[in-house]
């Protein structure tokens, strides 16, 4: 996919630039870069300033931003406006994302490309509503009902937003599913230096397109081809279990089982080919403690890693860029020699669970809730602990 | 180098904007900066709080601790942030809006004129420039050029000329504080 000359001549007037901007504006720009070229949304504290830059500069790049009446049709307007051909997004917070869960399975069951931002604040319910949190990790897993498979990215700068936004629009047309980008309303709402790229560097990948007559719900490869509306063939578009042409059936045990196997096998796997991590070993050799962290909390976490190396504690850390699919090798391979992993995250130890169930060291969360991220001085404290 | 700037103030003063020239100022000067801010759902009236990390290397932790500058507009403000600060560091106030013995931890402690100075300008709302005038002067991390484009960048054209005058008697006041 190439940017058009309307895009294009917008992404040039940007490009090289470094401007001081919040995290959201940085999602939103990305999304501009990414070619999105319709978001439908709804405001909610700390995902407002997404929508909101994207309503006044999107038209001027050549795009449709359209508030919705809540996020129920906002997740509908955008699995629609896909089926277009159109590269589509939303932007919420967790409980605007929980009302999206059902949509977000129906854009999981009729394969739609199309990103979904997730600002997370603290929870459950109105909670705490202006203070930030990673309470949406597993909400972001298994939110929607039924098996399935997802994709979330979770940024931890300004820069990384602009850049993961990237990324999600092509994992969504490359898998054809939804893609979530789960950042935090601490991340979302600090200012920092962000570069804005090139745009001859930015790579689209292409929306699969099927071969006149063939399925578009199945056939030889995990991913099938789309066949976008208005493109002159006729096809139905069901959340309910379907055959390969699409036609519904609910009856048929060994539809429903390739079915959902098969959306289920896309992502798992190509697992290796989507999970990104960055990891940092200690370069004197062989830790004990291990730290895991994403998001805000992994900032503190890695201020409190080269805390503890400066007083000669040993200690390898491990960032999760990728949250879903889980990065269970490269979490694996990072934990063999190691007596213990501290996870640093905003809730009560979602991602320590889920990290637990890979590795034969212990497991410790360093919990953060409240609506103020970790201090390094409080990560270090654990480190000097576990020692 | 890492330094911490802490604004404190009602909301409607402008400390949010100041923060975010600030940091911008500091980008335009090659350095590294983080800007976060704290307010109330009421636009006007509130605690407002603004806080700026400028450091030459990656700024790890988002947020201010301790910091090296407290700058006041409130009395609430001063009170619930005066002992958040490092020992040593710089506090800044405006004269007539903060009462404050000395702070037992600051290293400085300078009252300035920010809102009469604004006043006299036939504009109150240009204190907050007042103010990061001041604050440029008296900290000298950012050069006073950066600065003065990052507020070119911020407040509406028509404004500037008021705002730029505004920042310059500021930083005379911190310039003179400073001596």
């Amino acid at each position: 996919m190439a940017f058009d000359d309307n895009r294009l001549s917008y992404l040039n007037r940007l490009a090289g630039k470094r401007y001081f901007m919040l995290g959201d504006e940085a999602c939103a720009y990305g999304a501009i870069y990414a070619g999105c070229d319709f978001i439908a949304g709804y405001p909610i504290t700390p995902a407002s300033e997404i929508a909101e830059l994207l309503a006044r500069e999107l038209p001027r790049a050549g795009g449709i931003c359209i508030q919705m009446e809540d996020e129920l049709a906002s997740i509908a307007a955008i699995i629609g406006a896909s089926w277009t051909g159109a590269r589509t997004m939303t932007a919420t917070s967790g409980p605007g994302f929980s009302l999206m869960q059902e949509n977000l399975g129906y854009a999981v069951m009729t394969e739609t490309p199309c990103v979904v931002v997730d600002v997370q604040r603290s929870g459950p319910s109105t909670g705490q509503a202006t203070k930030p949190a990673q309470g949406d990790m597993m909400q972001a897993r298994w939110g929607t009902h039924g098996d399935h498979n997802i994709i979330a990215l979770s940024p931890n700068s300004g820069q990384e937003c602009l850049d993961l936004m990237l990324e999600c629009f092509n994992l969504a047309d490359e898998y054809r599913t939804p893609v979530i980008l789960l950042m935090d309303g601490e991340i979302g709402h600090i200012r920092e230096s962000v570069l804005m790229p090139d745009p001859e560097q930015i790579t689209h990948k292409t929306r699969k397109a099927a071969r006149p007559g063939e399925d578009v719900f199945g056939g030889d490869d995990l991913v099938p081809g789309m066949v976008h509306y208005g493109a002159g063939r006729n096809i139905h578009v069901t959340g309910s279990t379907h055959k390969a042409n699409g036609m519904r059936d609910v009856t048929t045990p060994e539809v429903h089982d390739a079915l959902i196997r098969r959306i289920y096998a896309k992502i798992d796997q190509n697992r290796e080919k989507i999970v990104r991590v960055e990891a940092d070993t200690d370069p004197r050799g062989p830790a004990r403690i291990g730290v895991i962290s994403y998001g805000a909390s992994s900032r503190p976490a890695r201020g409190a890693v080269l805390a503890a190396r400066s007083e000669g504690i040993a200690v390898d850390f491990l960032r999760l860029i990728t949250i879903w699919p889980f990065a269970r090798t490269q979490v694996a391979e990072f934990a063999k020699d190691l007596d213990i992993i501290l996870v640093p995250e905003m809730n009560l130890g979602q991602m320590s669970r889920e990290i637990e169930r890979f590795v034969d060291c212990r497991v410790q969360p360093v919990s953060k809730i409240g609506g103020i991220p970790h201090t390094i001085g409080q990560i270090h404290r654990a480190i000097r602990e576990a020692v | 180098m890492k330094t911490e700037f802490r604004f404190v103030a009602f909301g409607g003063q402008g400390m949010i904007l100041a923060g975010v020239i600030f940091g911008e100022g500091a980008i335009n000067d090659g350095k590294n900066a983080v800007q976060s801010q704290s307010y109330g759902p009421e636009s006007r009236g509130g605690a407002a709080r603004a806080e700026v990390i400028i450091a030459d290397e990656a700024i790890d932790y988002p947020m201010v601790l301790e910091a090296d500058y407290l700058v006041a507009l409130s009395q609430p403000g001063y009170d619930k942030h005066a002992a958040e600060i490092k020992q040593g560091a710089t506090v800044i106030i405006d004269e007539d809006l903060v009462t404050a013995e000395n702070n037992p931890r600051a290293g400085a402690f300078i009252r300035l004129p920010f809102t009469k100075t604004a006043d006299a300008l036939g504009q109150r709302i240009v204190t907050n420039l007042v103010m990061l005038g001041s604050v440029c002067a008296i900290a000298d991390i950012i050069k006073k050029d950066a600065l003065l484009e990052a507020v070119k960048s911020n407040v509406p054209s028509k404004f500037l000329e008021l705002n730029v005058t505004a920042f310059n008697q500021g930083y005379e006041l911190g310039r003179q504080a400073r001596q």
